[in-house]
């Protein structure tokens, strides 16, 4: 992988070895206990279909170099939107302005990386096939249309995205990545009388464009927008008040992602910010609850081969039948708080500085048929989809917004409600998980973290859930 | 500190001491993707080209965490072809990659459809008259002042109470941006302006928990931003205030938004009246022109050319002539929000609003934030809001809140792990009061706004 990057990326800017042991050098001049360059190169392509026909399309290329230099707890950072010589080197000299001490360090002999692939090294936006797009979102739209008179807009989506990077580091670290990545989005509006509802589906990994091609991909996404928004039309007020919630398999997984995965980032631990800090070892969920962090999937949106420090992306197991047991670490906080890295260093791109994130994120299966636990429920809902959802790391209180939700009387699925947020404590939520289903699915591809300004590609899942106790946020 | 120094000799005092000069480099580029575009066959383009330097320094526990050095720069083409149009975009300058740039936009144009609102503005609507705004306000702050000040600002934060045990850290920013739009009607305008920012987040401690809250700054003038004591303090006060911070139970009650929120109702208003969201039938306020989408005490005024004002600027995306103008006047909407396609779209004539409003102010308001809790009597402020439970299609509205109790017309408690419910039309069109504390940071200016009634659910009893 590296060398097919470097021969693309670095040699037509003329960065060979030589020049990359030079910026190291300069930037650990002033006795900086790590530096590291980051190059990278993004190509970026994506179409959009309209009341039936496909009226934009654009491309996007982003190419530069950041780096970074770090003192102690300190880190200097600048960046280049040119792969030269010469702006690589007027960047270490920014960077290392984070150490006033002059010294000599050390730039261990880069070594290359090696590590398994994750993905096919495929460019989806080389494949010259951009009227096959066309005539794609062209067909999707016409069979959306086709599933239910009342779909009175359709909106289609597809974007591909081709990120290079190199990563050279004073540690001795030497690795490139290709790492391609698609996704299909396709929402429509129904109508019916005065009401107008919304349906939305999609999905997408790393892989090129061939997959979402297949009919029985898009025609699944279709299907569901369609499903979705005739459901919503039909949709009563949403209850309002402290109740049993059943989360159904997969997407609604966002709640681990907000109630507990940011919270067991390391950069917030090692400050002592989160409102799981100090609490390693303890029990914070109920015994059927197994949550991983696993960058290592195969083609999944949120994986990774390497993290974006050069690390090897790992399953890390962050609770263990309900004790916290791990957290997500990049090289900064490792070293900091004395742990290996867990291959959770993310930046957005070169001209952001890594830190820990999350790639997929989700709760092992347990013992009991979604049908059992939605039986169990006297009165309750059943939310099966989300929008997203946010946390506030230091109280610990998190927010995930349901799109698509059922009340349960009596063990028995009754009307639809509509959309309406759901508000609880992370430290506390998964102590009220009563009964994990057997069904484990993970999110079809669509996952956007965020995190202090910088957006990555994620993934989430989990079986059903039974929650004992959520506050949900209607207006009956 | 020599080693921050030579941060300073960097390209920041170059774009400071010569912004004539990179305009002009600017503008040469998108002198030369439009002969590009026409030499090789589009009826029509456009070019944005920006430039932006930012330094920044991060402080936490009065150690420096981060000090970031940042240049940015970028292009991106659109160009038009017999009714179709493609757009590409690079960070990389090269002539020869600009060349290449427009191609691919070409390229793309190939592949789309006719779309008969494709296309640039009408010539004739494109601003003549390009009035300084004030908005360039250029100093040197060399990166030992902002630490200096970063410092300042934890430290008088962290100095409040001994509650206070810990800090995500204080930041200062300057930052100077540059950006040309250019098309193919000859039409070429330039907007320069900087912005100098603070802000300190810190965290309190007591036996019920850790909370944690900020506060912040941003001018167009170093000199303007908010003394570094008034930052650090505000942002402890904050913290503080929430500590010991509970549910309530559920319930229908008024609410009353605070402007860092009630901003984000206004933002709601203005996205639903939005050519967009309309042409896409996908909002609650279809046809809305005439109707009363606020009470009759309450306007809406947009002042784009407001000089030094946060969103200011002659002309919009499109390059059409910017003017002040009522989009809510008396609590009636009087127009759309429209950018030239959105307005084609519709069958109706541009806003000048392609890129959003600018510096839209909410007039109306008498009270006091006082004599607003007063009024309220009993219920809920709203002082955060969380996550994405707005549904423009329907005006469905469901968020988590934290903020405050309010008994007898005073503060009571602070609350958290709650929801707040309602519809969008009824929480804006039955407004029953407004304040005069509007938050002049934002380009969408709001005072405190009290809602009459909402669902809050929390506790079940």
């Amino acid at each position: 992988m590296y060398e097919q990057v470097r021969q693309q990326m670095l040699d037509p800017a003329g960065l060979g070895r030589t020049e990359i042991d030079q910026a190291l050098n300069r930037l650990l001049a002033r006795g900086i206990d790590f530096g590291e360059l980051y190059f990278q190169r993004r190509v970026r392509e994506g179409w959009m279909l309209e009341d039936g026909s496909v009226k934009n399309g654009s491309w996007d290329v982003d190419q530069g170099v950041g780096v970074r230099a770090i003192a102690g707890t300190g880190t200097g950072f600048a960046y280049a939107d040119s792969l030269a010589l010469p702006a690589l080197l007027d960047a270490a000299d920014s960077a290392r302005a984070i150490s006033q001490r002059s010294g000599d360090g050390r730039v261990q002999t880069v070594k290359l990386t090696d590590y398994p692939h994750r993905y096919k090294g495929v460019d989806p936006t080389a494949d010259g096939a951009s009227g096959q797009r066309v005539e794609l979102l062209r067909t999707i739209d016409a069979y959306a249309r086709s599933l239910d008179p009342r779909v009175s807009q359709v909106t289609v989506s597809l974007s591909a995205s081709h990120d290079q990077i190199v990563i050279a580091a004073t540690d001795g670290t030497l690795a490139g990545d290709q790492r391609p990545l698609v996704r299909l989005d396709i929402r429509v509006l129904m109508e019916e009388g005065d009401r107008r509802e919304q349906g939305f589906s999609g999905g997408g990994g790393r892989y090129g464009f061939d997959e979402l091609v297949e009919p029985e991909v898009w025609q699944t996404y279709a299907r569901e927008a369609v499903r979705q928004a005739a459901i919503n039309l039909g949709a009563e007020a949403a209850p309002a008040g402290f109740m049993t919630v059943v989360l159904g398999a997969g997407w609604p997984g966002v709640l681990l992602h907000e109630a507990v995965g940011h919270g067991l980032e390391g950069d917030f631990n090692r400050k002592g910010i989160s409102a799981f800090s100090g609490r390693m070892g303890e029990q914070v969920a109920t015994d059927a609850c197994t949550v991983v962090d696993d960058g290592t999937l195969d083609h999944r949106r949120g994986s990774l081969s390497i993290d974006d420090e050069g690390t090897p992306t790992r399953c890390t197991t962050l609770i263990e039948n309900g004790r916290l047991v791990g957290f997500m670490q990049d090289k900064l906080n490792a070293r900091l708080m004395g742990v290996e890295p867990t291959g959770n260093g993310r930046r957005e791109s070169f001209a952001h500085l890594p830190m820990p994130r999350m790639t997929n994120t989700y709760m092992l299966p347990g013992q009991h048929d979604p049908g059992e636990i939605i039986a169990s429920v006297d009165d309750g809902i059943y939310a099966v989809n989300f929008n997203g959802g946010q946390v506030d790391i230091t109280s610990g209180k998190f927010v995930f917004a349901a799109s698509e939700a059922y009340r349960i009387k009596n063990g028995k699925l009754g009307a639809a409600i509509k959309g309406a947020t759901l508000i609880g404590n992370g430290p506390d939520v998964l102590t009220r998980v009563g009964m994990v289903g057997n069904d484990l699915k993970l999110d079809t591809g669509v996952g956007v973290c965020g995190k202090e300004g910088q957006s990555v590609p994620v993934g989430v899942g989990q079986p059903t859930l039974r929650v004992d106790g959520l506050t949900v946020g209607g207006t009956s | 500190m020599s080693a921050v120094g030579a941060l300073a000799r960097g390209g920041i005092s170059d774009l400071l001491a010569n912004p004539d000069r990179e305009a002009e480099l600017l503008s040469g580029i998108a002198r030369r993707a439009l002969d590009r575009a026409a030499a090789r066959g589009a009826d029509q383009a456009e070019v944005s080209v920006s430039s932006s330097l930012n330094r920044e320094a991060g402080v936490r526990l009065g150690e420096v965490e981060v000090l970031e050095e940042a240049r940015d720069r970028g292009v991106r083409v659109t160009v038009y072809c017999g009714g179709c149009s493609g757009s590409a975009s690079t960070g990389d300058l090269r002539p020869e990659v600009i060349e290449q740039t427009v191609d691919r936009a070409l390229a793309i144009a190939r592949h789309t459809q006719r779309d008969p609102a494709a296309g640039l503005a009408e010539a004739e609507l494109m601003a003549g008259d390009l009035p300084d705004l004030d908005l360039w306000h250029p100093v040197d702050v060399d990166m030992d002042e902002l630490i200096a000040r970063a410092r300042e600002i934890e430290q008088a934060g962290r100095a409040t109470d001994a509650r206070i045990n810990n800090s995500e850290g204080a930041s200062v920013s300057a930052e100077a941006a540059l950006s040309v739009y250019a098309n193919s009607h000859g039409f070429e305008g330039c907007n320069r302006g900087t912005r100098y920012s603070q802000s300190c987040i810190l965290i309190a401690a007591d036996e019920a928990g850790m909370q944690r809250d900020y506060d912040w700054d941003s001018r167009r003038r170093f000199d303007q931003l908010a003394a570094p004591v008034v930052t650090g303090e505000e942002a402890a006060r904050r913290t503080l205030r929430r500590l010991g911070a509970r549910r309530v139970p559920t319930g229908k009650v008024p609410v009353l938004f605070v402007p860092e929120v009630s901003r984000g109702l206004i933002g709601h208003l203005v996205a639903a009246v939005s050519g967009g969201q309309l042409y896409r039938r996908a909002s609650y306020l279809l046809d809305a022109v005439g109707t009363r989408v606020l009470p009759e005490w309450a306007s809406l005024i947009e002042s784009p050319r407001r000089p030094g004002g946060p969103a200011s600027s002659g002309f919009d995306a499109d390059g059409v002539a910017t003017r002040e103008s009522a989009l809510v006047a008396d609590g009636q909407l009087l127009r759309y929000v429209l950018s030239t396609y959105s307005a084609r779209r519709l069958g109706l004539i541009t806003t000048a609003n392609a890129g959003g409003v600018r510096n839209l102010r909410f007039s109306g308001g008498r009270h006091s934030y006082d004599e607003l809790v007063r009024e309220m009597g009993r219920g809920l402020i709203v002082t955060e809001l969380m996550g994405q439970g707005i549904n423009l299609v329907t005006g469905d509205y469901s968020r988590g809140a934290s903020g405050f109790w309010v008994e007898n017309g005073r503060i009571a408690w602070p609350v958290e792990e709650i929801t707040v419910a309602g519809h969008l039309r009824d929480m804006l069109g039955q407004l029953r009061a407004a304040g005069t504390d509007h938050d002049e940071r934002h380009s969408i200016q709001v005072p405190s706004l009290l809602v009459d009634e909402m669902m809050v659910a929390g506790q079940s009893d």
